[in-house]
């Protein structure tokens, strides 16, 4: 463990933050890059009133604010089917999965918040196009087992791309992903057992459970990010123990996972690539289209113009209703201020 | 690779059913607990559908035809408001409310299939059978839950006047000499002592936040309080299962309602609307117009696979 010691850099505020020196300043940065460096080599803990290098700062909040922006437009293709949910006990689950979504969008914001980012930033910098999110939920779900195919694979794909979140070097992020994860798995649980039921049923569900499987194949292999050596940002969050394994290297995992879980659903898989490489030992796929995914990160996928626009009008409707509860809030405590 | 889905906190998973449904009724407490928890399963006092469906399976819980009607009446209420709340998932003026609209959703969706799996009991329906496969005027659902969300303030108008129903209905109904009813009731009671708290903070918000909110609180209570007599209206079948020590009048809740209710009113600097009772008649399956399209929606996918498991 680095010693605890050297964090103390005053906070915003603290009095003699202004007095000190250019000279002290420097030492103060030397500092905290040492006990910083040593956290990164003991692969050790940073927390939110530690130094850390600008950049780590910026890279943690677009990738946290990514994250949770991710969660919140996810809620969305999976809201679709609450409404139309075959049975009540599925309804009564897919509105859990939802809801738990939305509780994870709020770890996640609260995460990024101890950064010094506030949450009405981000959500604003969302609205406005700014903030990226998982090209994924770009696609509709167009039948009830797109709610099996998202949660098997999408939320299969989510987990093994946030286990080894659970050890990233910036605590509350981290400790975030621990919750996370206990539910993301409970999720892809309940996916799969979407499928199986629908694999097991009729002729007519056995292929709706079919046709999803085949689209969201590609999408979910793609949700691990571009091929390695296209992934600028990697190698650097890999020193900064934020992230653990490379892209291709999730990404074969995560097709050998489903290889075997396939075939329980009796369902195929459609790529005729796929194969266990011998020599390398890991799971190899066809080629991915990485135009369509850049294109739908561009903004030019099937439903990013719908998702965009439903937030900002859930956002908008629900002004009023915010700015209601701070003003209460703010007489309230004149009240008690005056008593 | 270790941390595969399939592997991970599998103790997290409760699979396990909770034995006789007796058990919740002699433990469960007669009103609600600031403390108990909306959502967690508490061993010995929760009460799952699940469990009732296997009851009603096996034979140790069957209803009268009359306990039979009333669940339904409650189910559906239940049933018809979880549908209309769900579509507050992901449209909710903040995430917390997205949350939280959604857990009270959640509860109703539970106390709804808990009713429709013992009122199934009488002829081996489902819940699902009687969910999906009832037609418009089978439902026996009051007007006010299927009104439409309208803005967040009607929501939250709705669900204020339903939840302090509902408290003190499932207050008494933990008394009911039909154990299965008291005993969905002593769950159920919890739950919506947490929906009156909710609806109350926001009542509160809305009415004394700013000159825009105030106005559309006094509008969101307007345009349901119509519906708010018909909840307190007696009938034979109530007057019966009265008698039998099962259910209570719905006319003996107003009291304690009106007390209630205008307490928080009060509170909020709001008078009670001054609007003319609508007629009502969904105990007796005559709905307003927008049961109809409500139903259309929930029901859809299942009748295009009629049969079929999911």
């Amino acid at each position: 463990m680095a010693s605890q010691t050297l964090q103390s850099v005053p906070a915003e505020g603290t009095p003699g933050r202004q007095e000190i020196s250019a000279a002290e300043a420097a030492r103060h940065e030397a500092e905290g890059q040492a006990y910083f460096d040593r956290v990164m080599a003991e692969d050790s803990r940073i927390e939110p009133r530690d130094w850390m290098p600008a950049a780590y700062r910026k890279t943690l909040i677009r990738q946290i604010s990514q994250h949770a922006h991710s969660e919140i437009i996810g809620m969305q293709p999976e809201a679709n089917w609450i409404s139309r949910a075959p049975s009540l006990k599925r309804k009564a689950i897919l509105m859990a999965k939802v809801q738990d979504e939305a509780g994870h969008g709020l770890y996640l914001y609260s995460a990024a918040e101890t950064l010094g980012q506030p949450r009405d930033q981000m959500m604003q910098d969302l609205m406005d196009g700014k903030a990226k999110y998982s090209s994924i939920f770009n696609y509709p779900a167009r039948t009830w087992a797109d709610m099996g195919a998202i949660g098997w694979m999408v939320d299969g794909a989510a987990i093994a791309n946030q286990v080894p979140l659970c050890r990233a070097s910036f605590g509350p992020y981290g400790r975030a992903m621990v919750r996370v994860c206990k539910e993301e798995s409970f999720h892809q649980r309940q996916g799969f057992e979407i499928l199986l039921e629908l694999s097991h049923g009729t002729p007519e569900q056995k292929q709706m459970a079919q046709e999803a499987v085949n689209r969201w194949y590609a999408p979910a292999l793609m949700m691990f990010g571009p091929p390695d050596d296209d992934s600028p940002n990697s190698k650097q969050s890999m020193a900064w123990n934020i992230k653990r394994f490379s892209n291709d290297e999730l990404r074969s995992r995560f097709v050998g996972m489903m290889m075997e879980q396939v075939k329980v659903l009796e369902l195929t898989l459609p790529d005729k690539d796929i194969r266990f490489n011998e020599e390398t030992k890991k799971w190899e796929h066809g080629p991915l289209d990485w135009d369509e995914f850049h294109e739908v990160l561009k903004g030019r996928g099937p439903c990013n113009a719908q998702r965009l626009e439903r937030r900002r009008e859930a956002h908008e409707n629900g002004t009023w209703v915010r700015e209601a509860a701070a003003a209460y809030a703010r007489k309230q405590a004149k009240k008690e201020f005056a008593a | 690779m270790s941390t595969t889905p399939e592997t991970e906190n599998t103790t997290e998973m409760h699979d396990g059913g909770h034995g006789d449904i007796s058990v919740g009724v002699a433990t469960a407490g007669t009103s609600g607990d600031a403390n108990a928890s909306a959502t967690r399963i508490t061993p010995g006092n929760a009460l799952r559908p699940e469990d009732i469906a296997l009851a009603v399976s096996r034979g140790t819980a069957k209803p009268s035809e009359d306990a039979a009607e009333f669940a339904l009446r409650l189910g559906d209420d239940a049933l018809v408001l979880a549908q209309r709340l769900g579509h507050w998932i992901s449209r909710a003026p903040e995430l917390e409310e997205d949350v939280a609209l959604g857990n009270i959703a959640l509860d109703q969706l539970g106390h709804a299939r808990s009713f429709l799996s013992y009122a199934g009991g009488l002829n081996g329906k489902s819940e699902d059978d009687l969910a999906y496969f009832r037609g418009e005027e089978e439902f026996r659902s009051v007007e006010l839950f299927e009104q439409p969300n309208g803005d967040f303030a009607v929501t939250i108008a709705r669900q204020f006047v339903v939840s302090y129903y509902q408290f003190e209905l499932y207050r008494r109904l933990t008394e009911s000499t039909d154990a299965t009813l008291a005993g969905i009731a002593a769950k159920a009671v919890k739950e919506v002592d947490y929906h009156r708290d909710h609806s109350t903070q926001w009542v509160l918000r809305l009415a004394l936040g700013t000159d825009e909110s105030r106005a559309k609180m006094i509008h969101g209570f307007k345009v349901i309080w119509p519906y708010v007599d018909e909840l307190f209206r007696d009938d034979e079948l109530t007057a019966r299962l009265t008698a039998a020590g099962a259910a209570v009048e719905p006319s003996s809740l107003r009291t304690d309602f009106d007390r209630l209710t205008g307490e928080v009113l009060a509170e909020a600097e709001l008078d009670v609307p001054q609007v003319p009772a609508a007629s009502g008649g969904g105990r007796q399956g005559k709905h307003s117009e927008h049961l109809g399209y409500l139903l259309a929606e929930m029901q859809v996918l299942a009748r295009q696979f009629p049969g079929a498991s999911w």
